[in-house]
């Protein structure tokens, strides 16, 4: 036990006194916590639109009236040919192109069909959806108006179904109350995996690993002593995390953040296993950093930060149980969102407790002290 | 030049030797297209929902079977107070909740207006609106269905999706792994090979040899260079024939802005190698200074027109930002070079000044 | 009485055998020389001593204990000198010591007064807190000889411990082996000097796998009638 306790003294002494990495896993993580949640914004606020309007009447007036008023519609351009219009499109100013067809307001006051004609940069598919989702909106509130300028006698009348929606827990749609406990979730482990990845190797790099192996020390001493330094830097950042996340995003906290705390803890010693088994299995510390990165990226991705895991396919959303982000991610919005207790993340827990006990067993056996 | 080739292909056996690295450095452009062409999309379907069916009559089971038969809803509770609906939101097992109000039918067919409620799990802001658009739509469709006819008097819509009419999410995400991917090789494994040789103090050996410095920094990087571009055909293949992304412009345009951003990119690596003092330090600059910001800033996975006023500037000096708008460009509008003069530009400038940069650095701690 | 007994230790990497049936002894105070060319089989043989590397063959006793079954209790009566400089630059003197003494498991108060004592030894008082990469390689050496004997071994294995270092220090640094001897520890050294050898009391010549020479420097030199152990090393080798 005290051996132990050397060994942490050690690592801890390595870690505190490196000058340039000191700021690198302090300031630099939260430094990205703040950009990254400003800059993780799936909301689309700003589609910039052309719109040709071959018809010039009141009605078409009315309507781009409409369209430039709303917030979320920028207008870059009216150029007088649907051509020019379509240069704007190739150009990439344009998200969107409007074109109003001639007689427009006529054929309209016959109460004939009259059709817009929209041209949407589809690329980004979700972005272009959500883009023509506002436009169309526009349009539909501009039916209704001008409806009221028709003559009730000349109207067809069907019955209608409304709808009122609500949101509960972030009734605002708040996306930074949503990714910033995500991103801090995300960041903790990125942070502890690579470094845990980059640690023993590092020692085999440099040779002292030779000095430690002829040692009475025990591989899970070792592998214990290099983890404590580690689960302190993440429960650290993870306080730190936190309070950034109050102050500045005003993050609600509904529910217990000792089950928050109580969990990062379980995660952080599960991902250790999986950094410091990484480290024992390659040669050098540019591998280290590949493969962890490469794993890092998977976890990122599949973890459901960024894109809802429920659109994923079948098979995909069964690889996102060994991942330990998608846990961390989960368990962290629906604590501090919705208020769940530890009934409601057991599931987590015991998957993660599970990941903790198979990678740190991989991470004792593989570091070898005969070859 | 002779010395030159000696050791450029010395440090290709380096790298050659080194599998793991390897099937690393191939492995993961692979995964990453994969992952992204089926696993992380934004198409949508199968969305956990509970109905709370106070009517019970005619129509509103054939309402919610519509739903559920629409595939982008799955029903999988049916509770019986907001209470269990709150409980079913705080496990995760639920993201939207729909009531059906008592006397549906009726009210429908009689008063001609009724009321659905739609509860979203807002915790997850973009997933709410999406529910409750489509949610929306497949209301609206089965209230003209019911109806009796289309309204008069309408304006209606005639929607082109252009340049990606399927909405298939690899025409956005191609060209953002191709920047990921050329960025790793060339900036973070360069700057991580140079650091290597300081932190084991080979870099004094090959500096006091007769190799002129310039002949050290370019053998360092030529085999990067080859990586990286194939790297970048295999991406391209994998997106034409996997998943039927194409590449309307010119070929060799395309091979060109590939050159033009490999050489900006080991710029940088070379940069921020003679700034870092042991490989973590390295690894943990460009992992943060590049990598992160490129990945999030450079419109890959975030729109940029949507970020605040002080990101967007941000996003205006990373290289990959300018490299995207020219791979979507060439690949999937087709363009040619005068649309593109100002990116490309951009992109040079930047190669420029940073290789003098990495250069004046380098000179200083060689004297 | 022997801390060292090695009969027929030997190491095979699939067909290849690295060290073939080896057997000697060595004594308890005793410098004892381990000499070969590069590729000989030395290091294996002393990867096996320390147990970083599993014996194929043989029964051997190294401080009393068998080599195949109790590793792990060998390893708390020997220290180990790499002739890779291998303790920690990016901690202190102090800081170094502190951690070894901690990891052989001694007490606080021991750890105290072995620090002072190592110090003393090599006259660090002044750079106890400096940080062990600023110091000259010279007191690397002999500081990292002081901590491989920081838990008072029985056994001291050091491998090519003077290499790169200039004559004074490599003087000094055999007053220390000499010092630790004539306390009662075992020396095991490697080395490539022939000049270091004619130091040791007695020394064993590996060549090919195989033991081909073993006594004093004295007796090696009359056996094989040469004027030097350079002499000696060389008739062996060709």
């Amino acid at each position: 036990m005290r051996r132990l306790l050397y060994i942490v003294q050690k690592e801890f002494i390595q870690i505190l006194g490196n000058k340039a990495m000191l700021p690198l896993m302090t300031v630099l993580p939260i430094i990205q916590l703040i950009l990254l949640s400003f800059a993780a914004d799936n909301e689309v606020k700003n589609v910039n639109i052309s719109i040709t309007d071959l018809d010039h009447s009141q009605l078409s007036r009315q309507l781009i009236g409409q369209i430039t008023a709303s917030e979320r519609f920028t207008l870059i351009g009216a150029p007088p040919a649907t051509r020019l219009a379509d240069e704007d499109l190739l150009a990439g100013t344009a998200d969107i192109v409007l074109n109003i067809p001639p007689a427009f307001e006529q054929n309209f006051l016959k109460g004939w069909p009259v059709k817009l004609q929209l041209l949407v940069n589809a690329i980004n598919g979700q972005a272009a959806t959500v883009g023509a989702g506002y436009l169309n909106a526009i349009i539909r509130d501009f039916n209704q108006d001008i409806r009221l300028e028709v003559p009730p006698g000349r109207q067809f009348k069907a019955p209608q179904i409304a709808i009122s929606a609500a949101n509960w827990y972030n009734p605002e749609l708040n996306y930074k109350h949503f990714m910033v406990p995500g991103i801090l979730g995300e960041l903790v482990i990125i942070l502890v995996i690579l470094l845990s990845a980059m640690n023993t190797v590092r020692e085999r790099e440099i040779g002292t690993i030779e000095q430690i192996n002829v040692t009475p020390i025990r591989s899970w001493q070792f592998i214990l002593g290099k983890m404590i330094p580690f689960v302190f830097i993440g429960m650290l950042l993870l306080t730190v995390g936190l309070t950034t996340g109050k102050l500045i995003f005003d993050v609600p906290m509904v529910g217990n953040l000792g089950v928050v705390f109580l969990y990062c803890l379980l995660n952080l010693v599960a991902v250790l296993g999986i950094g410091l088994f990484i480290s024992n299995l390659v040669d050098t510390q540019q591998q280290a950093m590949l493969v962890a990165f490469f794993f890092v990226m998977v976890f990122i991705l599949m973890s459901g930060l960024f894109t809802p895991i429920e659109s994923m396919p079948e098979w995909a959303q069964m690889l996102t149980i060994p991942n330990p982000i998608a846990h961390f991610v989960a368990v962290m919005r629906k604590v501090l969102l919705k208020g769940s207790g530890l009934a409601d993340v057991a599931w987590n827990f015991r998957i993660t407790a599970i990941l903790a006990l198979v990678f740190n067993g991989l991470a004792v056996l593989s570091y070898r002290k005969v070859r | 030049m002779q010395s030159y080739l000696a050791f450029v292909r010395k440090e290709f056996y380096h790298i050659l030797r080194d599998t793991r690295t390897l099937v690393i450095l191939f492995g993961m452009p692979i995964a990453q297209v994969l992952i992204f062409g089926y696993a992380v999309t934004n198409e949508f379907r199968d969305a956990p929902v509970a109905v709370i069916d106070n009517a019970r009559d005619e129509l509103s089971r054939e309402l919610v079977h519509e739903l559920v038969s629409s595939g982008y809803f799955k029903l999988v509770d049916q509770p019986a107070t907001a209470d269990e609906l709150d409980a079913l939101f705080r496990a995760g097992e639920v993201k939207l909740g729909v009531f059906i109000p008592p006397d549906f039918e009726s009210d429908f067919f009689r008063r001609k207006q009724t009321t659905l409620q739609f509860l979203a799990d807002g915790s997850d802001p973009n997933y709410a609106t999406t529910l409750l658009n489509y949610g929306s739509q497949i209301v609206g469709n089965f209230q003209q269905r019911h109806a009796g006819g289309p309204e008069n008097y309408q304006v209606g819509v005639e929607m082109q999706l252009m340049y990606n009419p399927e909405l298939i999410s690899a025409y956005n995400f191609i060209p953002g792994v191709v920047a990921i991917i050329l960025l790793l090789i060339s900036a973070m494994m360069t700057s991580l090979t140079i650091a290597k040789e300081k932190e084991m103090g080979t870099m004094d050996l090959l500096l006091v040899s007769p190799l002129s410095p310039l002949t050290i920094i370019l053998g360092k990087v030529t085999p990067y260079v080859l990586l990286s571009m194939s790297n970048a055909l295999l991406i391209l293949l994998l997106g034409y024939f996997v998943f039927d992304v194409p590449v309307l412009g010119s070929f060799w345009l395309l091979t060109g802005f590939c050159l033009l951003y490999v050489l900006t990119a080991l710029s940088l690596g070379i940069l921020i190698s003679t700034k870092a003092s042991s490989q973590q330090a390295a690894m943990m600059g460009s992992l943060f200074s590049l990598l992160m910001p490129s990945m999030l800033l450079s419109g890959f996975i975030f729109p940029i027109t949507s970020m605040p006023w002080m990101l967007q500037k941000v996003s205006g000096v990373i290289p990959a930002t300018y490299f995207i708008e020219l791979l979507k460009g060439v690949m999937l509008k087709g363009l040619g070079m005068q649309y593109l003069w100002f990116p490309t530009l951009v992109l040079a400038t930047m190669t420029v000044v940073l290789l003098s940069l990495s250069w004046f650095n380098f000179k200083i701690r060689t004297k | 009485m022997n801390v060292i007994t090695a009969t027929n230790l030997t190491k095979t990497f699939g067909n290849f055998t690295a060290v073939d049936a080896i057997s000697f002894a060595v004594k308890r105070g005793e410098v004892f020389g381990f000499l070969g060319a590069n590729g000989a089989g030395k290091t294996t043989a002393i990867k096996m001593l320390i147990g970083l590397s599993k014996p194929s063959g043989g029964s051997t006793t190294v401080a009393g204990f068998d080599l195949t079954t109790q590793s792990e209790k060998i390893k708390e009566r020997i220290g180990y000198m790499s002739q890779k400089f291998s303790l920690y630059e990016d901690l202190s003197v102090r800081q170094n010591i502190n951690f070894y003494g901690g990891v052989y498991g001694l007490s606080r108060k021991t750890i105290r007064s072995q620090t002072a004592r190592i110090l003393d030894e090599v006259e660090l008082q002044a750079n106890a807190n400096d940080k062990v990469g600023s110091l000259p390689l010279g007191w690397k050496q002999r500081l990292s000889f002081a901590v491989a004997s920081v838990h008072d071994p029985d056994i001291v294995f050091l491998d090519e411990p003077t290499g790169g270092v200039d004559p004074a220090t490599r003087r000094q640094f055999w007053e220390m082996i000499y010092a630790a001897a004539a306390g009662g520890r075992t020396i095991f050294v490697t080395t490539h000097y022939m000049d270091e050898a004619e130091y040791c009391d007695r020394i064993s010549i590996m060549v090919a796998g195989k033991i081909a020479a073993l006594g004093t420097p004295g007796e090696l030199k009359q056996q094989y009638q040469a004027n030097s152990m350079g002499e000696v090393f060389l008739r062996l080798v060709r």
